[in-house]
């Protein structure tokens, strides 16, 4: 007879950079039900809203999170500029699309070094994160900051790039290209690597659907929806295609986000072709009345802004529901019947960012 | 383009509703509550591709509405969200955290 045991998982464990628990009851080495616990650190960023007015909040979205920082603050914007019917200027939006692709791609890097670390590869470690060092650097000539840009403001970008500067990353990525093609090779060939993942984890496309799931995790399953395809910013004018897999274990979830890192590069590069000269931004006038809701592709999913406004500088509410958030429950779903040597890497594939989750 | 559609309901007509939403192979997107002066607005959200339904009613500050756990299953999270940040009283969560999902210094912060 197998013996049953509780083991703690977190908050503090050493693939974790954030904080969160979980209590696994096991068989044996076998997982048969995961409890999870977050709330270590949560903030109450969408309560500042009542202090912050309106144009002032920019910078709160931002400050959700440290990777997706860009998106927090462009999501909020769109959400407030649909409410007060602001057009914002092509430009604005082509640049906000640059700027999107390149968080995508500093994120994707980011979790693709955390999952080397993970299963033990130390240099395919320090290669991911030796590629998303210049895309971090990419921002600072771009925005001037590194994780906190603060481009974004309710009407548009408060930041151009001009086309040197644009031709500068169009070079950048295109040198960067031949590089991840070596790197994804390691992660998608590599038989010691594909043994850590194949078969791992495994998330049907009913189950993506039941569970709430988002973004890559729920692609990985072969669900064919992406945020993007809804054409906020500058998506509608450019062609691309929404990348799945049928299998839906950690091995499809490595391969759907190295083609996004791929799909992120050809983004840019459509954007850059095609970026009209206009205004950057436009004046806004009044505030706020009105509610919407809007919904962002963030690195990690579907991302939903609620903004309600009241017809004064305050917002009656601001909410912020995350996308690591719904991919929980898909998460427990998959660490049921998994052994406890691969729950490591389980909760890595789903991407969590527990930042966001304690906005 | 998508649709994002506020759908007014009464409180006692929750579960018939979601259950509607559920049969239409909608997937839950979010629970959402917001303070108003006498109680919440809450708005419960659906997503179909990419349209999104948000059932919409108000209920009094020391009411109780049903959990949708027995129809969605994930809704435990955002259920235990509001009773956590907002204090709205929720009947029968299949994961009931009795109010330590969020360990804030001040009960219901958001109230």
């Amino acid at each position: 007879m197998s013996k049953r045991s509780i083991v703690p998982f977190g908050p503090h464990h050493p693939v974790l950079p954030e904080p969160i628990h979980l209590d696994l009851v096991l068989e044996d080495e076998k997982v048969v039900e995961a409890v999870p616990s977050i709330g270590f650190i949560h903030r109450g960023l969408e309560k500042l809203v009542e202090k912050k007015d309106f144009n002032e909040y920019v910078y709160v979205a931002e400050r959700i999170c440290g990777i997706c920082s860009f998106m927090h603050g462009m999501g909020y914007c769109e959400s407030v500029e649909h409410v007060m019917g602001v057009e914002v200027p092509p430009r604005a939006k082509y640049l906000r699309t640059i700027w999107c692709e390149m968080s995508r791609l500093h994120s994707h890097l980011l979790w693709l070094g955390l999952l080397a670390d993970a299963f033990g590869f130390e240099s395919l470690f320090m290669q991911s994160w030796r590629m998303r060092e210049k895309i971090l650097d990419m921002f600072e000539t771009s925005t001037g900051g590194r994780v906190i840009f603060s481009v974004n403001k309710i009407g548009g970008v408060m930041k151009d790039m001009d086309a040197d500067m644009l031709k500068e990353f169009v070079k950048i990525l295109n040198g960067m290209e031949k590089d991840l093609r070596e790197l994804s090779r390691t992660f998608l060939e590599n038989k010691a690597v594909n043994s850590r993942l194949q078969g791992v984890g495994l998330l049907t496309k009913q189950q993506a659907h039941d569970l709430g799931a988002v973004g890559p995790f729920m692609r990985a399953s072969g669900i064919v929806r992406d945020t993007r395809r809804m054409g906020y910013a500058a998506y509608s004018d450019l062609e691309f295609e929404t990348i799945t897999s049928d299998v839906g274990d950690c091995y499809a979830r490595t391969d759907v986000r190295i083609k996004e890192l791929f799909q992120s590069i050809d983004i840019i590069r459509q954007a850059v072709e095609k970026i009209p000269d206009s205004e950057i931004a436009v004046p806004v006038k009044g505030f706020p009345d009105g509610e919407y809701f809007m919904r962002v592709e963030q690195p990690r999913g579907e991302a939903v802004y609620y903004v309600k406004g009241n017809g004064t500088k305050f917002l009656d509410r601001v909410r912020v529901r995350t996308p690591t958030f719904a991919n929980l429950p898909g998460m427990l779903e998959t660490l049921k019947g998994a052994q406890l040597a691969d729950v490591p890497i389980l909760i890595l594939t789903i991407d969590p960012c527990i930042s966001c989750t304690e906005r | 383009m998508a649709e994002n559609i506020i759908i007014p309901i009464s409180p006692d007509s929750l579960l018939e509703e979601v259950l509607k939403m559920k049969n239409s192979e909608c997937r839950l997107v979010q629970i959402c509550s917001t303070r108003t002066q006498d109680g919440y607005e809450l708005s419960y959200s659906f997503g179909k591709d990419y349209d999104l339904y948000n059932l919409r009613f108000t209920i009094g500050e020391d009411a109780q509405i049903p959990s949708i756990t027995n129809i969605y299953p994930t809704a435990f999270l955002y259920e235990n969200e509001i009773h956590d940040l907002f204090g709205v009283q929720i009947k029968m969560i299949s994961v009931d955290y009795q109010g330590t999902l969020y360990r804030t210094d001040k009960k219901t912060p958001f109230k």
